[in-house]
């Protein structure tokens, strides 16, 4: 039994770098432990404060996703093979949501970023805030992180 | 004696449904009013019944449903007294009224070199057909600007209208700021310097009678869906004499009289205007939203509306950091406002957690939110089926928004 699945979780364990799922299944039983939407939205709002967000250099048209409900400025780059993402937004709960796909997919390749399965938004109940008639940039910045994996991917292969 | 708001709340079964099991609270009504069992009953019997184009038909449904519709119309004129029906044209809502205009009376009376004036408080839907027409046609667009209360500074009228005026289009009530504008007197001045004025009344037709004759407007533009009726219907009302000369704007079905492949001869008024299969049953369900709103009166809607909007502004004005933005002396049942240190979207997402439904964003009027430097608010728009304890809970739930971002409350 040596299947590609098998090598990639081997080789993530030797660096304990954690996969795209693993990272989602965490989030998902972090989020169960919540009792309400109260503590839910809560710990959104503290993972936003602490976000650290984009330097203004960073916060430039060019990195902005503008929705009519808030912005969302996001950043990303190829460091040796791995992708970095940064993320900023002028809204807390949109801010928290981008913290949450940062961890996601921050330090991942762009082939696990192009391939990955985004399920934990759904799972943690915060569907509606990625669907695409929501304007708060969120669904423009899930789009971006996927080309860029898609965009990075190429660089590396080529 | 005040309307008692627990009279109708039955009317509308939307408001006893729960969200997200918490009971509704309904606060969006400046972007769609609900709709009562009264209009959406007729709607469905015409469905089970009626059902049937309208117009140049033999048979019985056809008639039944051209009944319908053309005695909607006639309702309607009687409800913002137009002298005749043929002036009330049905469109698709305010935005296609106020386009029909921007391109009919455009392509007739504008040319190079013209001005049209707006004001700085319009929705988008006021100003982008009149941009659109000024680049066709090589025409300026020029605004009336507001003061920090909201209030439009009429008296720059004098500078702003010129002998290139050909057109002021400007709303009743601003759908942002809750503003009443003195419509009467800009048309009155307007008209004496022989400029035509249509009035945006999509704000204002479901608080404040309106008659068209005695305030003499050229045009007035409305939506069914903020008047308790159906969505997709609106009414361009405009003076025959203008309606005449304008050429039609749409092609097709019921505005031709004759058609050959040399040419075509028009329709007379209103059907010249109303292309295609007109929406008659929603045009059905507006006549019956009209029946609605008159049987209870629409002073005393006013007047409750009115109440509710004191005892929002008053409790809002006692929660730390939020500032409210509109603060006319003239104004309606709406109420925009920011709590300091927290997002529009942010509240807007929490409040909705709660149950509580209100708007955020710019409100289609992106001028407005550059005027106060801001990118946007939290709105809550008031109808006469809302309470004084739904607005408690709409203030409880902001000072419960206030404590989870840490903002301090006294």
């Amino acid at each position: 039994m040596c299947d590609e699945s098998h090598i990639s979780k081997f080789i993530s364990h030797i660096y304990k770098k954690m996969t795209i799922n693993e990272i989602q299944e965490e989030i998902i039983e972090e989020f169960a432990g919540f009792e309400d939407w109260m503590d839910k939205y809560a710990y959104l709002i503290e993972l936003g404060t602490d976000l650290s967000g984009l330097d203004a250099e960073y916060q430039t048209e060019q990195n902005l996703i503008k929705g009519c409900q808030s912005k969302v400025w996001f950043n990303a780059k190829l460091e040796e093979g791995i992708v970095k993402l940064e993320a900023d937004s002028d809204a807390i709960i949109v801010k928290g949501i981008a913290a949450l796909l940062i961890r996601v997919f921050n330090n991942q390749t762009p082939e696990s970023i192009m391939n990955a399965d985004l399920k934990f938004i759904d799972e943690i109940g915060l569907k509606q805030h990625l669907s695409p008639t929501r304007s708060n940039g969120l669904v423009s910045m899930v789009k971006q992180i996927k080309m860029y994996g898609l965009a990075f991917n190429h660089k590396v292969n080529n | 004696m005040t309307l008692d708001p627990n009279k109708y709340r039955q009317d509308f079964p939307i408001l006893s449904e729960k969200i997200y099991g918490k009971p509704l609270v309904y606060f969006d009504n400046g972007a769609t009013a609900q709709t009562p069992t009264q209009v959406t009953d007729v709607m469905v019997e015409y469905y089970n019944k009626y059902n049937s184009n309208i117009h140049r038909g033999v048979h019985y449904l056809s008639n039944k449903s051209t009944d319908g519709a053309e005695n909607a119309r006639l309702k309607v004129q009687g409800f913002i007294n137009a002298e005749h029906s043929h002036e009330v044209i049905f469109t698709a809502g305010t935005t296609e009224s106020i386009n029909l205009v921007a391109n009919s009376f455009g392509e007739r009376y504008i040319f190079e070199g013209d001005e049209i004036i707006v004001s700085e408080m319009e929705h988008h839907s006021n100003i982008v057909p009149w941009q659109m027409l000024c680049q066709r046609k090589k025409a300026t667009l020029k605004v009336i600007p507001f003061n920090d209360n909201g209030e439009l500074m009429i008296e720059k009228l004098e500078d702003l209208i010129t002998d290139r005026t050909k057109i002021l289009s400007v709303n009743h009530i601003s759908n942002s700021l809750g503003t009443i504008n003195p419509i009467k007197e800009i048309i009155d001045f307007a008209h004496s310097k022989n400029v035509p004025v249509l009035i945006d009344a999509a704000q204002s037709i479901q608080h404040k009678k309106i008659d068209v004759q005695a305030l003499d407007a050229d045009f007035l533009a409305f939506s069914g869906h903020k008047l308790y009726g159906p969505t997709g219907v609106g009414v361009l009302y405009g003076k025959e004499e203008f309606l005449n000369e304008m050429p039609p704007w749409q092609g097709g079905g019921e505005m031709i009289q004759e058609v050959t492949f040399e040419k075509t001869t028009y329709n007379e008024l209103p059907f010249k205007f109303e292309a295609g299969t007109p929406n008659y049953i929603d045009i059905i369900g507006l006549g019956a939203a009209i029946d609605y709103v008159e049987a209870i009166g629409l002073e005393a809607i006013d007047a409750y509306e009115q109440e509710l909007l004191e005892y929002a502004t008053e409790k809002f004005r006692a929660i730390p950091k939020l500032k409210i933005y509109g603060t006319a002396k003239n104004k309606t049942s709406v109420i925009s406002f920011l709590v300091e240190g927290v997002h529009f979207f942010d509240m807007g997402t929490l409040l909705d957690q709660m149950g509580i439904a209100v708007r955020t964003g710019t409100h289609c009027t992106e001028p407005v939110m550059q005027h106060f430097g801001i990118e946007g608010t939290v709105r809550a728009s008031f109808a006469f089926y809302n309470t004084k304890e739904e607005i408690d809970v709409l203030c409880a739930g902001v000072e419960k928004v206030c404590k989870m971002f840490g903002v301090k409350q006294a």
